[in-house]
C-alpha cells in the first residue's frame, strides 16, 4: 500500500494531530511526546462539522467513534489551520476482533482521497505497524504509562471533588495546577516518585472545601471512546453534574490492564506460551502493582472512596462471563457493572455506539445476569450515534435517575 | 417578584401536565387524590400553544386557587426546563400512579405516541423504555394507518375482521412499511394487514422491551393507542396469554400518566396560580440548539430563474380526445403511487395520470383505464402497452398488458429522451432511492437505498399529513424558510426525533420542511451513492421521481452537488413514460391490452393460501380474475406459481443446506447420550466436524429444527439486544428447539478464532458469532452448566482442543479416543468442503453448457439458512441464473490487495471469491448483508472495490427478519438487465 509514511525528518517539520478522548490524560501525554521531539496538537473541536465530515467520509454503518475521529481529523485538515504538507495524524490501533482495529484503515482511505501527503501514524503496543519516524521506545512508553497513572489519579480526584466543591472552579483549578506540576516532573525528573506525588496531590484535593451533602453516584462504563469523550457522549459528565449527581469514571489504567491481561488469559485458555504472553504477564504485574499503590495512597488519606482493584474486576468477571470474551471492551464491561454494583454504585450508564457488536454480548447480553445478582442495580444502556438526539438520551437517563432517587428514599 | 408561596399543609389541589410527542394531557387532583378534572388533546407539534390553551380552560374554572405542579412527558422535558417548573420522568410518573391505584398489578405496558414503556412491579421492580428506535408505538400505528389511507379507528375495525396475520417486521416503522407495501401491492386483504400491524406492535413490545423477562400476572395497559384500539388490546391479551381478569385497561388510560404526574406534584413545595403558570410557560425561553443552514432561495427572483431553467426540460403535449392514430400506453405501478401515460407515434404526451394508489394499484389503473377509454378519440388505438414497478406482474396478468420492464431500465429510457448523453440518473420515489450510472449507453452500476433508510418520499408526505398540510403545500413552505434546520442523514425514525427536538427549540414548520428536503438529499448522497465529490456522479445528471417535483428537494440537491441538473417537467411520470417508450419500441402494431368492453365487466377476488411446494411454505396470495386467469404472489420460486420443476439446475445454497442438515440423521445404535447441536451461526460452517466427532464417541446427534419464523418467535422472549442481527436472534429459537427434543446436553463452543485459512491477516470470528453462547447462557434460564456446554476453543490448537474436550467428556472416552474422534471430525470437515467445491464446479459446467450466467451469492455460512436468506437464492435461480456459494470458489483465488484489515475468516472468503469472480467473464457476485452487521460496513466497501476495479457489477442485498422479496427482485432484474447490456 502506498500511503505517506511518517519519516524521521518529519519530526522536525510536522505537527501531529491527536483526537481528544480524555481531556486530562491526553494533555499530559502529548506533553511527554513533546519531550521526545513530537510536536502534537490535541483536537478539541466539537462543532457540527465534525459529525458532517464523518458522515461524508465514513460508511454510515461504521461505529460512531470511527465516524467522529475521522470527522474531527478531516475538519481540522480542511479548516486551513494546519498546513497539510506539515501535518500528520495519530490514531490508536488495538488489533482485536472488533471493528475498531480497522479505524486506521478507514482513516487512511479517507486521507488518501483528500490529503494524500498527510501521513497517518499508528499508536499501538501490539507491534502492528511501524513507521520509520515514529518509535515507541521503552523510556517513552514508560513515561506514557506514568502519564496515564497521573491522569487517572487527577481524573479520579477531580470527579470526587467537583460535585461537592463549595467554590465553583476549585477542582478544575487544582487539576490545572497539578497538570502543570506533573509536566515539570516529566521534564526535570521526579515523576517516578509516584507515592509522594500522589500523597501531596490527594492532600491538595482533600483541602478543597466541600459540602457534606450526599449525591447520587452514577457509574459510567461502556465502549472506551464513547464513555470518555465528551464529544461522543454529549457531555454526559456535565449533564450528570447538572442533575446533581457524582459521575464515577473507571480508570484508563483498567483498560490497559485489561489489554495486558487478555494475552495472558488467551495463553491459559488455549494452552500456549510464548515471548508475548511472558512479556505481557510481566507488564501486567508491574502495572497492577502501580494501581495497588494508587489505591493504597487514597485509602491512607481516607477522604476519598478508593477505585476498585483490577483483581476485583477479574473476580467479578469469573462469576458472570468468561474472560475469554475479549473483543472490544469484552468481559470488562460486565465485570465493571458487577463491581460497581458491589461497591454500592448501583446506578450505571452503559454508553456505547449504536450497534456496537461486542456490546450486544457483554453489555445488553449480560445485564440480566447482573440484575439477577444485584436486584437493585439500575442499569441503562444508552446508544450514541449521529442521528440519536440528546433529548431522547437524556430522557432515558432521567428515568434511571428517577429510579435512583426513589431508591434513596 | 415573589410568585410562589410555600405550603406547609397538604395542597388543596395538584396539577399534572403530561406533554407527550403527540398529545397534551392535564389532570387536577383534590387533596384526597381524587381526579376532579382531566383533559386530553393532540398538539400537532405546537406544544406551547396547546399547553397554554388547556391551562386557559382550567384558569376559567380555578382562577384563584394555587397548585403545586409537575410536568412530565417526552416533550415536557424541554418545556419544564425552560419554564423552571418541576419535571418528573414519565415512566416514573406512571409508576407512582400504579402504586397508588393498582398496587396488585404485576406489570404495566404503556404505549405512547413515540415511546413504549414497560414497568415490572413484582419480582424486582424494573422500568424500561424503548431505545432510540421508535417502532411499535402510536406514531407507528398512525403511519401505517396513513399508508392504508384509513384512520386509526378504521384500522382497528378492520383488524377485528381479520382472518390471518402476516409476519411484519416490528422493530421499526420503516421496516414494517417495506413489509406492508408489497403485501398491499400484491392484493393481500387489508383487514389481515391491519391485524398484522397490531401484532407487530405486540411483538415489538414483547421482544424489544421485555427483553427476556416474562410478562405475566396482572397486567395494566396504558396510553392512548391501548385505550382506544380494541384490536391492539386483543392482540396483546392473546399473545401474552392473559386470563380475563388479568388484563386491566383503566378507563382513564390516556390520562393515567398525567394522574401520576399530579400525584408527584402533591409532593412539591412550590404552588402557583394557573395564571402564574401560564406566564412562566409563555415567557419560557428555550435554549436554541438548532443548527440551521442558509435559506434555499434568498430572493423571489432567484427562485423564478430556477423555475424557468427547469421548465425548459419538457415534452410535447397533445390531447388524447382529439389525437388519431397509434398510441402507446405506459404504466408505472410504484410502491405508493400509480402513474399512467399515453404517447403518440412522435412521442407526444397525450394523456397522463398520477395518483397515490392507496394500496390498490389494480383498482387505480382499472379506474383510470375506464375513464381513458370513455374519453379518448375514436380513432386512437393502443398499439402497445408496458408496465413497470412493484405491481408489474399483477397488472400484466390482470389487464393483458403486453410487456413488463424493469423499473431501472424504464427510467433510463425516459432519461435518455431528455438528455441523450445522460451519465447519472437519480430517482427518488415514494419508498426508494434509485441511482444509476450510465456507461457506454447501458446501465453500469445501480445503487439503491437499503431497507433501513427507505421511505424517503413518503416520509415527507406522512409528516406533512401529520402536521395537517397537503404535501405540495408543505414542501413549498420550505422554499423561503429563513433558517432551514439541519436534521441529519439518518433513517426516518431518527429524523422524527430530530424534528421533535427542532420544534421544541422553536423551529418553524417552514424551517422543518426545508430541513426534511435537505435530509432526503443527504441520505441519497452520503448513504446511497456514498459520493465524496460531485465528480463521482457524472457530468449529465438527470433527476426524477415524484419527490423531485418538490422544488426544495431539487434545490437542496443542486446545492449539495454544486452543479445544475436536469429535472424533466414530467419528473414524476418518468417510469411510466419510459415504459410507454419501451412499448413503442417493442410494438408489433397490436396490443393485448384489455378492451373497453372487457374492462367494464372486470372484477377479481383475492384469497390466501400456503404453498406446499417445498419446506419454505410460502404464504401465497391468489387473485382470480372474473374473466378467467389468476395471479399468484408471495412465492419465492417458480413452484409456487404452478410451474413444473423440470431440469432445474442444482442450487448450491440448497445443496449446502441439505448437506449440513444430513448430519442430523439419526443413528442406529444405542447411544451413550444425546447431544444437541443448534443449526445456527458457526455451526453452518463447522457442523461436519462436531457431528462427526460426537458420532465417533457414540453420542446420538440431534440438530435443532429447520428455521422458520416460528423458530424466531420461540426464542423471542430471551433476546436481550433488539439491534443484533437476525441470524443471532434466531439462535435463541434453535436452543429452545433442542430443549424441546430433550437432548442430554447442548454443545455450543465459544470461539474467538475460527480455522486459519492462511489467506488473511488474522482469523477471527465476529464478536457475535464468537461469544453468542455466553449470551444464551446468561439469558435463558433453562440453560445451566449441566445442559449447556460452551467451552472456549481455538481450533487451530488441536492439542488444547483435545485437552478441553477430555475435561468435558473424559467420563465417556479416553483422551486418545477423543483425539481420534476429533481427527475424524476434521477429516470430515475437509471432505465436506471439498465436496462443496466440487459441486460448484459441476454447477458451473452445466450453467456454461446451458449458457446461463453464474452468480456467486456471497454471505456468511449461516446465510444458507432459508429463514435468513428468505429464499433469495431461489429467486435468482428463477431468473435463469446459476447460484453458487462464496466458500465454494474462495480457494480458487488469492486475497487481493485490500485497504482494510482482513481479520475475519468468513469475510476474507468473500474477498477471495470476489477476486475469483473478476477472472470469470460469465460470473457476477451478489453480496448478502444482514442488517445490523457492523463488520459489513467495512466488507461491503471492500468487496465493491474489488469487483468494480475489474469492471464487475456490485449488487448488495440487505436482509433482516423482513422478507421483502419484491425489492430484491427489482434489484436482481436490474442486475440482469445490466449484465445483458
Amino acid at each position: 500500500m502506498a500511503y505517506a509514511e511518517f519519516t524521521a525528518d518529519m519530526r522536525k517539520t510536522h505537527t501531529i494531530l491527536v483526537p481528544n478522548m480524555l481531556p486530562i490524560h491526553f494533555k499530559l501525554l502529548i506533553k511527554i511526546f513533546g519531550q521526545y521531539g513530537y510536536n502534537m496538537k490535541l483536537l478539541e473541536s466539537t462543532s457540527r462539522t465534525v459529525v458532517e465530515e464523518g458522515l461524508k467520509n465514513v460508511h454510515n454503518d461504521t461505529c460512531y467513534p470511527a465516524l467522529l475521529v475521522v470527522g474531527q481529523f478531516m475538519e481540522a485538515l480542511k479548516s486551513g489551520e494546519y498546513d497539510p504538507d506539515k501535518t500528520a495524524l495519530l490514531i490508536t490501533q488495538t488489533g482485536g476482533g472488533c471493528r475498531a482495529s480497522n479505524y486506521i484503515h478507514i482513516l487512511r482511505r479517507c486521507v488518501e482521497q483528500n490529503f494524500p501527503q498527510v501521513p497517518v501514524i499508528s499508536l499501538n503496543f501490539a507491534g502492528l505497524e511501524k513507521s520509520s519516524g515514529f518509535k515507541l521506545t521503552v523510556p517513552l512508553a514508560l513515561k506514557l504509562v506514568y502519564g496515564v497513572l497521573y491522569g487517572d489519579m487527577l481524573m479520579f480526584l477531580h470527579n470526587q471533588c467537583r460535585p461537592y466543591e463549595m467554590n465553583a472552579g476549585d477542582s478544575e483549578r487544582t487539576v490545572q495546577k497539578w497538570t502543570e506540576r506533573i509536566e515539570q516532573l516529566f521534564v526535570h525528573g521526579g515523576y517516578r516518585n509516584t507515592k509522594s506525588v500522589y500523597r501531596e496531590m490527594i492532600e491538595d484535593f482533600a483541602s478543597i472545601p466541600k459540602s457534606q451533602r450526599k449525591k447520587i453516584r452514577v457509574g459510567i462504563i461502556g465502549e472506551i471512546y464513547v464513555k470518555y469523550s465528551p464529544l461522543a457522549n454529549n457531555q454526559l459528565e456535565e449533564f450528570l453534574l447538572s442533575e446533581d449527581c457524582e459521575p464515577v469514571m473507571p480508570m484508563l489504567l483498567d483498560f490497559i490492564l485489561y489489554c495486558a491481561a487478555n494475552t495472558d488469559v488467551s495463553g491459559k485458555l488455549y494452552q500456549y506460551r510464548n515471548m508475548k504472553t511472558a512479556a505481557f504477564r510481566i507488564g501486567y504485574k508491574y502495572l497492577h502493582s502501580k494501581q495497588r499503590e494508587m489505591i493504597k495512597c487514597i485509602e491512607e488519606n481516607g477522604q476519598f472512596t478508593p477505585p476498585h482493584d483490577f483483581d476485583d474486576l477479574r473476580r467479578a468477571a469469573d462469576k458472570y462471563i468468561n474472560q475469554g470474551v475479549c473483543m472490544g471492551e469484552g468481559w470488562m464491561i460486565t465485570a465493571e457493572m458487577a463491581v460497581l454494583a458491589e461497591h454500592g454504585i448501583e446506578n450505571i450508564i452503559c454508553a456505547q455506539p449504536f450497534g456496537c457488536l461486542p456490546n450486544h454480548i457483554v453489555a445488553k447480553g449480560m445485564s440480566r445476569a447482573i440484575k439477577n445478582a444485584y436486584p437493585n442495580a439500575n442499569i441503562v444502556a444508552i446508544d450514541y450515534d449521529p442521528g440519536a438526539t440528546r433529548v431522547n438520551q437524556e430522557n432515558r437517563i432521567k428515568l434511571m435517575l428517577a429510579n435512583a432517587k426513589a431508591a434513596v428514599k | 417578584m415573589n410568585i410562589s408561596r410555600t405550603t406547609l399543609h397538604k395542597a388543596e389541589f395538584a396539577l399534572g401536565i403530561d406533554v407527550g410527542s403527540t398529545t397534551v394531557k392535564t389532570v387536577i387532583l383534590d387533596k384526597n387524590n381524587q381526579v376532579v378534572y382531566s383533559n386530553y388533546q393532540r398538539h400537532f407539534s405546537k406544544v406551547k400553544e396547546a399547553v397554554i390553551s388547556q391551562l386557559k380552560q382550567i384558569a376559567g374554572m380555578y382562577p384563584e386557587e394555587t397548585f403545586p405542579i409537575c410536568i412530565t412527558g417526552s416533550a415536557g422535558l424541554g418545556l419544564a426546563n425552560s419554564a423552571h417548573l418541576p419535571f418528573v420522568q414519565e415512566v416514573h410518573a406512571a409508576f407512582v400512579a400504579v402504586n397508588q391505584r393498582y398496587s396488585d398489578a404485576d406489570a404495566v405496558i404503556e404505549l405512547g405516541g413515540e415511546d413504549a414503556k414497560i414497568i415490572f412491579l413484582t419480582g424486582g421492580t424494573e422500568q424500561r423504555m424503548n431505545g432510540t428506535c421508535a417502532g411499535g408505538t402510536g406514531a407507528f400505528i398512525d403511519q401505517m394507518a396513513t399508508l392504508l389511507n384509513v384512520t386509526a379507528d378504521q384500522l382497528d375495525e378492520m383488524a377485528l375482521r381479520a382472518e390471518k396475520t402476516y409476519p411484519i417486521a416490528s422493530r421499526c416503522g420503516v421496516f414494517a412499511k417495506s413489509d406492508i407495501q408489497p403485501l398491499l401491492n400484491q392484493g393481500a386483504r387489508r383487514e389481515d394487514i391491519a391485524a398484522s400491524i397490531f401484532q407487530a406492535v405486540v411483538d415489538q413490545t414483547v421482544s424489544g422491551l421485555a427483553q427476556g423477562r416474562k410478562i405475566e400476572g396482572k397486567v395494566l395497559f396504558l396510553g392512548g393507542p391501548l385505550s382506544f384500539l380494541e384490536g391492539l388490546r386483543t392482540a396483546f391479551i392473546e399473545t401474552l396469554n392473559l386470563e380475563a381478569g388479568n388484563a386491566v385497561f383503566p378507563e382513564d388510560g390516556r390520562t393515567f400518566v398525567a394522574y401520576g404526574c399530579a400525584l408527584s406534584a402533591m409532593k412539591q413545595k412550590e404552588s402557583y396560580t394557573i395564571n402564574q403558570i401560564i406566564d412562566k410557560i409563555t415567557n419560557a425561553v428555550s435554549e436554541n440548539t438548532v443548527i440551521s443552514d442558509p435559506p434555499l432561495f434568498a430572493y423571489e427572483d432567484e427562485y423564478a430563474c430556477f423555475k424557468a431553467r427547469h421548465a425548459s426540460h419538457d415534452v410535447k403535449r397533445g390531447d388524447f380526445r382529439t389525437y388519431e392514430g397509434k398510441a402507446y400506453l405506459g404504466i408505472d405501478a410504484g410502491s405508493t403511487t400509480t402513474k399512467m401515460v399515453v404517447i403518440s407515434e412522435d412521442k407526444t404526451l397525450l394523456y397522463e395520470y398520477y395518483t397515490t394508489n392507496k394500496g390498490q394499484p389494480l383498482d387505480c389503473i382499472t379506474e383510470a383505464l375506464v375513464n381513458f377509454y370513455d374519453e379518448k378519440s375514436k380513432n386512437l388505438t393502443i398499439a402497445g402497452s408496458a408496465v413497470t414497478g412493484y405491481g408489474e406482474e399483477l397488472l400484466k396478468a390482470g389487464l393483458g398488458i403486453d410487456y413488463g420492464i424493469v423499473e431501472t431500465v424504464a427510467h433510463f429510457k425516459a432519461a435518455s429522451f431528455f438528455c441523450p448523453e445522460v451519465d447519472f440518473i437519480m430517482d427518488i420515489g415514494g419508498q426508494d432511492i434509485k441511482c444509476f450510472k450510465i456507461k457506454n449507453g447501458a446501465i453500469d452500476s445501480i445503487m439503491l437505498n437499503e431497507a433501513c433508510s427507505s421511505g424517503c418520499g413518503s416520509f415527507i408526505q406522512t409528516f406533512a399529513m401529520a402536521l395537517g398540510y397537503d404535501i405540495a403545500e408543505f414542501a413549498n413552505l420550505g422554499l423561503f424558510a429563513e433558517h432551514p434546520v439541519d436534521l441529519g442523514s439518518r433513517c426516518t425514525v431518527f429524523m422524527n426525533s430530530s424534528v421533535k427536538q427542532a420544534q421544541k427549540d422553536g423551529a418553524t414548520v417552514a424551517d422543518i420542511s426545508a430541513g426534511l428536503s435537505g435530509s432526503i438529499i443527504k441520505n441519497a448522497v452520503y448513504k446511497v451513492i456514498r459520493a465524496n465529490s460531485p465528480d463521482d456522479l457524472g457530468k449529465h445528471i438527470v433527476v426524477q421521481g415524484g419527490t423531485f417535483l418538490n422544488d426544495a428537494v431539487l434545490r437542496c440537491f443542486e446545492r449539495e452537488m454544486k452543479r445544475d441538473v436536469i429535472r424533466p417537467a414530467i419528473s414524476g411520470l418518468m417510469g411510466a413514460f419510459g415504459a410507454a417508450l419501451y412499448a413503442k419500441e417493442k410494438s408489433t402494431g397490436e396490443s393485448s391490452l384489455i378492451s373497453q368492453k372487457a374492462l367494464k365487466e372486470f372484477s377479481y377476488t383475492s384469497q390466501t393460501a400456503q404453498c406446499g411446494g417445498c419446506t419454505a411454505h410460502c404464504s401465497l396470495n391468489i387473485i382470480r380474475f372474473a374473466g378467467g386467469g389468476r395471479f399468484i404472489s408471495g412465492n419465492r420460486c417458480e413452484r409456487g406459481a404452478g410451474v413444473k420443476s423440470e431440469n432445474i439446475l442444482p442450487n448450491l445454497y440448497d445443496r449446502k443446506y441439505e448437506m449440513i442438515h444430513s448430519y442430523g440423521e439419526s443413528q442406529n445404535f444405542a447411544p451413550i447420550a444425546t447431544v444437541g447441536l443448534p443449526m445456527a451461526l458457526h455451526y453452518y460452517d463447522q457442523m461436519p466436524l462436531w457431528a462427526t466427532f460426537f458420532k465417533e464417541l457414540n453420542f446420538d446427534v440431534k440438530l435443532s429444527e429447520t428455521s422458520t419464523r416460528e423458530t424466531y418467535y420461540k426464542g423471542q422472549s430471551t433476546i436481550p439486544s433488539d439491534t443484533v442481527c437476525y441470524p443471532a436472534k434466531l439462535t435463541h429459537g434453535h436452543i429452545e428447539s433442542l430443549l424441546e427434543q430433550n437432548v442430554d446436553f447442548i454443545f455450543y463452543p465459544c470461539m474467538s478464532y475460527t480455522l486459519d485459512e492462511g489467506e488473511s491477516d488474522n482469523h477471527f470470528n465476529c464478536p457475535v458469532v464468537a461469544y453468542y453462547p455466553e449470551l444464551l447462557m446468561a439469558n435463558n434460564e433453562k440453560l445451566s452448566v449441566k445442559n449447556f456446554l460452551c467451552p472456549f476453543l481455538d481450533l487451530n490448537r488441536r492439542k488444547h482442543v483435545v485437552h478441553v474436550l477430555h475435561q468435558y467428556f473424559g467420563a465417556y472416552a479416553s483422551k486418545k479416543t477423543i483425539a481420534n474422534a476429533l481427527d475424524k471430525g476434521f477429516a470430515e470437515l475437509e471432505a465436506h468442503r471439498a465436496k462443496i467445491a466440487a459441486e460448484a464446479q459441476d454447477i458451473i459446467k452445466r450453467a456454461r453448457a446451458e449458457g446461463r450466467p453464474i452468480i456467486v451469492l456471497a454471505g456468511r455460512p449461516y446465510h444458507i439458512d432459508p429463514e435468513i436468506n428468505h429464499g433469495i437464492h431461489k429467486l435468482i435461480a428463477s431468473l435463469g441464473m446459476a447460484v453458487i456459494t462464496e466458500d465454494s470458489v474462495a480457494s480458487l483465488a488469492h486475497t487481493p490487495k485490500l485497504k482494510s484489515l482482513n481479520q475475519w475468516t468468513y469475510h476474507s472468503r468473500m474477498y477471495r471469491a470476489a477476486e475469483y469472480v473478476t477472472t470469470q467473464p460469465d460470473m457476477q457476485m451478489i453480496q448478502l448483508v444482514s442488517f445490523g452487521c457492523g463488520i459489513d460496513a467495512i466488507t461491503t466497501d471492500e468487496v465493491r472495490r474489488i469487483l468494480e476495479s475489474k469492471g464487475k457489477l456490485y449488487t448488495q442485498l440487505k436482509i433482516d427478519e423482513i422478507n421483502n422479496l419484491g425489492a430484491a427482485k427489482i434489484r436482481l432484474r436490474s442486475l440482469l438487465a445490466a449484465m445483458e447490456a
